[in-house]
């Protein structure tokens, strides 16, 4: 899974992933461990999300109605989750952290500003969502989260510990 | 809530029980002498050896309805009788035509059935009987010899819509089967009474003695019951000796012989599917009478000819050929006399070297023939002419190019007598006979005669690839910007994949299958290069006149793909088959070793799956998820002030009442009422009320259903009430002041009320929702009508009605809607009720009954298509390809509930589908791929039927032939469904450049690749040159043009149009066939039904064609414009629109009269025709030149230059530009 996540990784998101974040002196050094610990967490939850939207992508053939059901739920707890920590990271003043996360909250926004229309959460449709288009981009996008959130998972862990030693 | 629905319950159950008893048993009143011989066949059929035919054992629900009725068209009947495979007629009758009184002149009464078809029995209240008479004669053909076989059921013949020529046809094949039939069986048993056969003589006999049977179809019951009886335990009928039992055995016959007939039609639908048309036999007698010769038993046949019918007798003689042959392979009948079998040895003989070939040069000649669509069927349907015409075509002649030819032509059969004349007939039977036994002194013949069969096989089919444009032509470059002339006078053909001559026989026709590109790309990167969209054009439950219907218990399918065989897999050996979908070996189960057709034994090559590329099963239990659902129709109709002012309620309850016997149905079908304003009335219509209850329910927030069984009856046993209602309704709301309309509320009530069983909601809707759930706001600004920048509001305003739908379409019930509005409605928002549950769009705009009569017509017209038409329940239809292929988009009306599932919840013969495709991986190790599309559903007789469609074509790898074989009218309509698409995700202006690049990138990518020409010219291959022309026309379509002010409702109408019409029916809608009508002449018209239908040329789209002095008619799918010039001849307008001059004509025209003139009849015809070809009953305005009117008609010309857009030659200029960036 791995080996496939850093095969479709967003080129700018993986390009500073460690090594730069040493430039990022520990501000508030208890506050900006804890964001990371903070964000390692629940970057845990949203890589459990981003399998979720793989296998429920590789199964929508099934029933995509089902499957859009189960689906549209999450997506506003991910969106709301990665936004948090986005914050989280702001208030630490983590900038390079939070410039890398910018690209995927600036996506998010954008998913969220063209959903179809539609009276419930979520962004999928069961009546478009099989659209070799739609589908083949929204499994391209389960795979690229995963990729992304794997790779900041580790940023995360560096960026703790990184904080806590030179602190 | 719950006291309501609760009280009525315990009646409602009671009531049930014998409903469904009735149907479980054959219902039905005044049916019950139907029943039981219904029930007696099919036992017998049970011990039918082969294992074929018994499909009713699956279905003991369905067989019940089946018997009810001789009116209504089952054709179970006949298949409970026992055949295994049938083709069979719509409006089959239960029961055979064979009277117990008639039974002396048998023979001869079925004869007549058979041949004559004259009008009034058709027309008559037994078409089915008829029919009946046509299998029954069909029976006595091979009666002689066979053991058992099966029966001709004309299954989908829209028979059913009356009597018109196709039936006739129809009628005709077992005739001819009947006749020699007849013979043979004198030949046999001389002792057999002969007494209607009269030689020279008279069809007029025959045709009273017909009377006879016609009358009675129920007794006639008792004829099928006794048939089997005797037939099955003996494949051999007892000898003859006495009369009267000769008589039996002979009826006998009949369920003896049905694979004769069954093969008899079985080829005849192949000639039909293929080819289209039978015209051939009407060139081409002599052709035909070969074919009859080479058939043993088919001297007889020749009589008929000199009947007005003979074209098609002889067409079906032919295309019997095979069948007796066949049966006469399999047994040897002992007891059979001498003559009788040599003529099976002959059969023998000749079976080897016809089998393949035999039907097929009619087929083609018929193609050839030229002869127009038929009326019901296809008839818009562009390339392969249908088989009605026979009527017409001189009998005469036939005979006596006959006599010459039948020595070259009969191959198959070497049969030809030279001197075989029509003459001859049945005087010859006994001669006949005797001379049979000669017949291997002509054994020479029957070497020679393939030659010139051959040759004339090939010649038809150089003909008509070289009419449908394959390489050469069709590559041949057209320099755009010099070629003025772009448009053919004569309507463009699909163009036919470029196959060997066999696999093109076998092809699934054009009309209900069509692939963008003919000549499939190799990888997607050839795709890629050649900038043309890739996909499938469906019309899958099209009318058909002829469909070969297959009962067997085990539904041959790949074993990992599920595809269903079809002619286009391989046969390793006898034993396995390789799919050609997947490439997987499968194994040949024993049942399909033996072919019910030719009764032959390891033959599975020759069964008629593999013989026909359309095909219906008879689906066992394996494909059912419950029990087949009856019929349910519930309408759901608008009464507030607005619905009451524009007065659709009259015409509709009027239609109703019109049409309420013929709604597709059987004893189970149930309807329901429903209206709103700001409630909901209900109307409760158990049988056994004085009058219909209406219940209002006021609770639109959280709807309820009263009396939930109560509310859909059964339509027979509530007949009376339901007819009440519908009196009443129309002035049942006359003084209401309602203005709101609670659709919402009312929609959630009907899917209640349908969930249960599933079925078909109709909604009559005539403004904007305004109350509870769903309700809508105006979001048109009628400021932008004609902007040319931005259009917005394409897409639903709530997903309301999506949710409603997906919701119905699980429960199996489809939205039909017919809005009916003056004033913005939000069809974008309310059309998604009927798009994701697989209903049907209406659309009225400014309805009122009277002072829009031209609309209130239509909506007649259209109630009258929409209610009597074939419709499918719980259907689901899947499309598999090729490995390497797959399925990217599809588009129509349907929720797609996998990669290649759709779910249809009612499927009905006006739905068209269209589907992008990709080339997953490079199709380099195959020559040929193949589509299949199976569409599974619920007859409206409760029966599980699968229809196969399968396609093959021919894989390219070189760009040339790419272009070579572009289908330009295929491609241009799966642009327009993408186009669609793109204008509601994206933008109209997006999808408009889309369209243009398509044209741009196609052109210049065959500049640069294929093409040696300078750029300097806009060079096209010939089957592209359409393209711009095409793209240009959709560009200025109600849909997609801007500039121009244009409602959004018709705009999102059009857009409905695109993606739920057929091919056919859009290509009309995009590009409108514009002829001159004031100088019709009979040169090159065609006949149809007695009337003689000029066929004008196609003139071009462009005002330089009309001239002042001409009128003008302009044929746009769903309306005709008749422009009159101003300096028209006066003689034209007096005679054909009955006003003194121009003047004199009045603003709003939507008549023709009916004048005694030659030129209004020719005006008149030709109208009809183009009128009878579509589901939509198109309007006709009179357009004068100076009225304000024109515009409309001048907006269609699409070449000429407007205000607001390119005209044809600016366009070609732009695209040049473009592609010299």
């Amino acid at each position: 899974r791995e080996n496939e996540g850093h095969q479709g990784p967003a080129p700018p998101f993986s390009a500073g992933t460690g090594a730069a974040a040493c430039s990022s002196p520990a501000t508030a050094f208890t506050f900006a461990a804890f964001c990371y610990m903070l964000a390692l967490l629940l970057t845990a939850a949203l890589i459990f999300f981003a399998i979720w939207h793989i296998i429920a992508f590789d199964e929508l053939r099934l029933n995509p109605i089902a499957q859009c059901n189960t689906l549209n739920p999450l997506v506003l707890p991910e969106y709301l989750i990665h936004a948090f920590f986005c914050v989280v990271f702001l208030c630490a003043a983590e900038w390079l952290t939070l410039g890398l996360n910018m690209p995927l909250l600036a996506g998010h926004i954008w998913r969220c500003m063209s959903r179809p229309v539609m009276s419930g959460p979520g962004l999928y449709d069961p009546t478009t969502i099989m659209n070799a288009d739609i589908l083949a981009y929204c499994q391209k996008e389960g795979w690229c989260k995963l990729a992304f959130y794997l790779l900041a998972f580790f940023y995360y862990l560096y960026g703790m510990i990184y904080v806590l030693v030179s602190s | 809530m719950s006291a309501p629905a609760g009280s009525p319950h315990p009646a409602a159950g009671a009531r049930i029980p014998p409903k469904l008893g009735g149907a479980a048993a054959p219902a039905g009143p005044g049916l019950g002498p139907a029943r039981p011989q219904q029930n007696g066949p099919a036992q017998n059929q049970m011990q039918v050896p082969s294992g074929y035919g018994l499909h009713h054992q699956n279905y003991i629900a369905p067989s019940g309805h089946y018997s009810q009725g001789p009116g209504k068209m089952t054709s179970l009947p006949l298949d409970t009788q026992r055949e295994d495979y049938y083709s069979g007629l719509y409006t089959v009758p239960t029961q055979n035509v064979v009277t117990p009184s008639t039974a002396h002149q048998q023979p001869g009464a079925q004869q007549m059935y058979g041949r004559g078809p004259p009008a009034p029995h058709i027309a008559g209240s037994t078409p089915g009987s008829f029919q009946g008479a046509a299998s029954s004669a069909s029976h006595l053909h091979m009666s002689a010899s066979q053991p058992h076989s099966s029966f001709v059921n004309h299954y989908n013949s829209p028979a059913m819509y009356s009597a018109n020529s196709s039936v006739a046809s129809q009628g005709f094949p077992s005739t001819c089967g009947h006749y020699t039939m007849s013979t043979v069986s004198n030949a046999a048993y001389p002792s057999v009474s002969y007494p209607s056969l009269p030689a020279g003589d008279p069809y007029g006999q025959m045709f009273t003695s017909q009377n006879a049977p016609t009358v009675r179809p129920v007794t006639d019951n008792s004829f099928s019951g006794q048939n089997t009886a005797i037939s099955h335990p003996s494949p051999l009928p007892p000898p003859p000796s006495q009369q009267h039992h000769q008589q039996q055995s002979l009826s006998g016959y009949s369920t003896l012989s049905w694979s004769a007939a069954g093969l008899l039609s079985a080829q005849d639908n192949l000639v039909r599917n293929h080819t289209g048309s039978l015209a051939a036999a009407n060139n081409n007698p002599a052709n035909t009478v070969a074919d009859s010769l080479s058939c043993p038993v088919m001297q007889n046949v020749l009589p008929p000819k000199s009947s007005p019918v003979a074209p098609t007798v002889l067409s079906s003689a032919s295309s019997a050929r095979m069948p007796p042959t066949a049966n006469q392979l399999v047994e040897p009948v002992a007891s059979v006399t001498q003559p009788s079998e040599l003529l099976q040895q002959k059969g023998v003989d000749s079976s080897s070297t016809t089998s393949s070939a035999s039907p097929m040069p009619n087929s083609y000649d018929a193609l050839e023939g030229g002869s127009y669509p038929d009326m019901l069927s296809s008839a818009a349907s562009s390339p392969a002419p249908d088989p009605t015409p026979e009527s017409d075509p001189a009998p005469a002649p036939a005979p006596a190019p006959a006599a010459p030819q039948p020595s070259k032509l009969a191959k198959p059969f070497g049969y030809g007598y030279p001197t075989l004349q029509p003459g001859y007939q049945n005087a010859a039977a006994p001669l006949n006979a005797g001379l049979q036994p000669g017949n291997p002194v002509y054994s020479g013949f029957q070497q020679y005669p393939q030659y010139p069969g051959m040759n004339q096989l090939s010649s038809s089919l150089g003909g008509l690839s070289l009419q449908s444009s394959p390489q050469p032509e069709s590559l041949r470059p057209v320099n755009l910007t010099q070629e003025r002339n772009i448009l053919p006078t004569t309507p463009v053909w699909a163009p036919v994949p470029n196959l060997n001559l066999e696999l093109k026989k076998l092809n699934c026709s054009p009309d209900s299958f069509r692939c963008t590109l003919t000549n499939i790309p190799q990888t997607q990167a050839l795709l890629n290069k050649a900038k043309l969209p890739l996909g499938l054009l469906l019309h899958p439950f099209r009318d058909l006149t002829q469909l070969p219907v297959i009962t067997s218990n085990t539904i041959v399918r790949c074993r990992s793909c599920r595809t269903y065989i079809n002619p286009f897999v391989s046969f390793i050996d006898q034993r396995r088959w390789k799919c050609n979908l997947c490439y997987r070996v499968n194994d040949v189960p024993e049942e399909f070793m033996y072919n019910p057709l030719t009764r032959s034994y390891g033959e599975p090559h020759k069964r008629p799956e593999v013989q026909n590329s359309t095909v219906e099963f008879i689906a066992s239990s394996d494909y059912m998820l419950r029990p087949p659902q009856p019929a349910v129709y519930l309408f759901v109709l608008d009464v507030s002030h607005n619905a009451v002012e524009a007065g659709y309620l009259t015409i509709l309850c009027h239609s109703l009442l019109e049409n309420l016997d013929k709604l597709p149905g059987d004893s189970r079908t149930r309807i329901g009422f429903m209206t709103f304003d700001s409630t909901i009335h209900f109307y409760n219509l158990q049988e056994g009320l004085s009058q219909p209850q209406m219940l209002i329910v006021s609770d639109i927030d959280d709807v309820f259903l009263p009396t939930p069984d109560s509310l859909l009856v059964n339509l027979y046993e509530s007949k009376e009430l339901i007819k009440d209602l519908l009196n009443a309704l129309p002035n049942m709301f006359t003084n209401t002041r309602e203005t709101h309309s609670a659709l919402g509320p009312a929609l959630q009530a009907a899917f209640k009320l349908m969930s249960p069983t599933g079925g078909r909601v109709s909604v009559f809707q005539t403004q904007l929702p305004s109350l509870g759930a769903g309700l809508l706001q105006s979001r048109e600004d009628p400021n932008q009508r004609s902007s040319t920048k931005v259009v917005q509001h394409l897409g639903p305003a709530t997903d309301f009605y999506k949710k409603l739908a997906l919701d119905c379409s699980g429960q199996q019930t489809a939205v039909d809607l017919f809005l009916l509005s003056s004033q913005y409605s939000d069809l974008a928002s309310l059309a998604c009720m009927s798009k994701y549950s697989a209903g049907c769009i209406y659309y009225y705009p400014s309805f009122h009954y009277t002072h829009n009569p031209s609309q209130a017509e239509k909506l007649q017209k259209d109630l009258k298509r929409y209610l009597t038409r074939k419709i499918g329940f719980e259907a689901v239809m899947r499309i598999r390809c090729t490995k390497g292929l797959s399925m990217h988009t599809f588009h129509g009306n349907f929720f797609v509930r996998s990669t290649d599932l759709l779910s249809l919840a009612n499927i009905n013969p006006d739905a068209g589908f269209a589907v992008q495709l990709s080339i997953e991986e490079s199709l380099t190790d195959t020559s040929l791929v193949c589509f299949q599309t199976a569409l599974l559903y619920t007859s409206s007789k409760g029966e599980r039927r699968i229809r196969v469609h399968t396609l093959c074509s021919p894989v390219v790898s070189s760009l040339a032939d790419v272009y070579a074989g572009v289908d330009v009218q295929a491609a241009i309509c799966l642009l327009a469904n993408m186009a669609v698409d793109r204008s509601v995700s994206s933008s109209l202006s997006d999808a408009r450049d889309a369209l243009v690049n398509a044209v741009v990138d196609s052109l210049s990518a065959y500049g640069s690749t294929v093409s040696n020409l300078q750029h300097s010219a806009l060079v096209a291959p010939s089957s592209l040159k359409l393209f711009p022309l095409y793209v240009l026309a959709l560009l200025k379509q109600k849909a997609f043009r801007t500039g121009t002010s244009t409602r959004l409702d018709d705009r999102v109408y059009a857009m409905c149009q695109i993606k739920s019409q057929p091919l056919v029916h859009l290509m009309k809608m995009i590009h409108p066939n514009l002829y001159r009508i004031d100088r019709l002449t009979d040169e090159g018209a065609v006949h149809v039904n007695d009337r003689v239908v000029p066929q004008p040329p196609l003139q071009k789209l462009s005002a330089e064609k009309l001239t002042r002095e001409g009128a003008f008619l302009m044929d746009c799918g769903s309306v005709f414009y008749i422009w009159i010039g101003k300096g028209c001849d006066n003689n034209f307008i007096e005679d054909v629109l009955g006003y003194p001059n121009f003047a004199s004509i009045p603003q709003k025209m939507t008549h023709l009269p009916e004048l005694d003139t030659l030129s209004s009849e020719r005006a008149r015809s030709f109208i009809t025709w183009l009128r009878d070809s579509r589901p939509l009953s198109p309007v006709l305005h009179v357009v004068k030149d100076e009225s304000p009117a024109k515009t409309e008609f001048f907006q269609h010309l699409i070449e000429d230059r407007t205000e607001a857009a390119f005209s044809y030659y600016e366009f070609l200029l732009h695209v040049q530009q473009q592609i010299c960036k």
